[in-house]
């Protein structure tokens, strides 16, 4: 039951592929999906186009929620694809793992704190970048001392604990999910009784995971347009 | 199993790269193939129907206007019709007051040539009652004349005639 990550160096550089497999496998879901649902656009919408109008319409919501569309608008893109990938990967190690060789090759992208972190810190450096682009340096610095002076270094902490907990929680839900899903696997192909009781808890963990993928989906995407608006709203 | 749950057991610097590099070359690609068209064609469908909603607006308002300006002409001719009708009434109350006047003109021309007719006629009858009466009375006194004339007076009487009509020869 022991599963090792592929690791394999490239031109130096310590790649895990089977995190380089998956990554491209949620990308190319989401990109066919986005572009499968958009390929005939209709003023009177159809099949999958209602699909992803919801999915803008529910993002949008997301935005407006934090800051004026005026400012938050830019960033619909972004919170749509953050939603779709971070969805699909959730989602993807859900069915079955596979492991050849003791290594572990499909699983969830985000069941990895490198990528969910390499997000997260993505969306915080984002957050910065804005804040510093839309609200000028000098009101950008200011924001650290705001509301009042001496919170400065609990300011600059939160900035490193909104990018840790942005991508541990992902990660940790995700990779929980995985574990236990692997460990009644394990169970279920160990004997018949083993398949028999695990059968239940299976599916009900199952069903829980695709519930908890969405959440996280939604919480990770929310979050950053959270963070987005802290930086780049004028209004506090 | 449980080695990489431990942060950065399973770390490998490139999945940062590729993560990054995956990430935007997805967004980047979702900009240009999905969401950007998909956006036009909401923006487009919001425009439509706010132009809908306006164009309804505003044959609303042609339509109130519309039926305002029938609702005054209903009126205006029904008060047409009304002044129409008095008129007409007035003109056959004068036309009959007319008739009436000239029938009671005639009536009275009738009445006074009859008058006259029967004047005329007892005149007539007057006259010649009177004529009647005349040669009545005369019938009778030749009647009585002759009745109380003898021999002798008649004898005289012829002779006197005749010495008239000897006269006269």
């Amino acid at each position: 039951m022991e599963h090792h990550a592929p690791i394999h160096e490239f031109l130096g550089i310590s790649f895990n592929l089977s995190n380089v497999l998956m990554i491209t496998i949620a990308s190319a879901i989401v990109f066919i999906l986005a572009v499968v649902s958009t390929r005939t656009l209709a003023m009177r919408p159809t099949g999958l186009q209602n699909f992803i109008e919801w999915v803008m319409d529910f993002v949008k919501g997301l935005i407006g929620s934090t800051m004026d569309w005026k400012t938050g608008g830019r960033f619909l893109f972004l919170g749509m694809t953050l939603l779709m990938y971070i969805f699909v990967s959730n989602m993807l190690g859900l069915p079955f793992a596979i492991a050849i060789d003791s290594e572990l090759w499909w699983k969830s992208p985000t069941a990895d704190p490198t990528i969910t972190l390499t997000l997260a810190t993505m969306v915080v450096v984002l957050t910065h970048y804005y804040g510093v682009k839309m609200k000028g340096p000098k009101e950008y610095g200011k924001g650290f001392f705001s509301p009042l002076k001496f919170l400065f270094p609990f300011k600059l902490i939160e900035e490193f604990s909104n990018t840790l907990t942005l991508g541990l929680r992902l990660y940790g839900n995700i990779y929980a999910g995985e574990i236990l899903l692997g460990l009644l696997a394990g169970l279920g192909g160990a004997s018949f009784a083993g398949a028999l009781g695990a059968f239940l808890p299976m599916l009900a963990w199952q069903g829980f995971s695709i519930f908890v993928g969405t959440i996280q989906a939604f919480i990770f995407t929310m979050l950053t347009m959270v963070y987005m608006a802290h930086k780049v709203a004028d209004d506090h | 199993m449980f080695n990489s749950l431990i942060l950065g057991a399973g770390f490998a610097a490139g999945d940062i790269i590729y993560q990054l590099f995956a990430f935007i070359v997805l967004l980047a690609l979702l900009k240009k193939f999905a969401w950007g068209p998909l956006m036009g064609i909401m923006k487009d469908r919001e425009q439509h129907i706010a132009n809908e909603i306006d164009s309804a607006e505003k044959n609303r308002k042609e339509a109130e206007a519309f039926l305002n300006e029938q609702r005054e002409e209903m009126k205006r001719v029904r008060q047409e019709a009304k002044a129409m009708l008095e008129n007409q009434k007035q003109m056959a109350d004068q036309k009959g007051q007319e008739l009436i006047e000239a029938a009671r003109l005639e009536s009275e021309r009738l009445k006074e040539a009859a008058t006259a007719e029967i004047k005329r006629e007892r005149e007539s009858a007057v006259a010649s009652l009177r004529e009647q009466v005349a040669s009545l009375s005369v019938m009778i006194a030749s009647k009585v004349v002759e009745k109380e004339l003898d021999e002798r007076a008649q004898k005289q009487l012829i002779d006197e005639y005749l010495d008239q009509a000897g006269d006269q020869k």
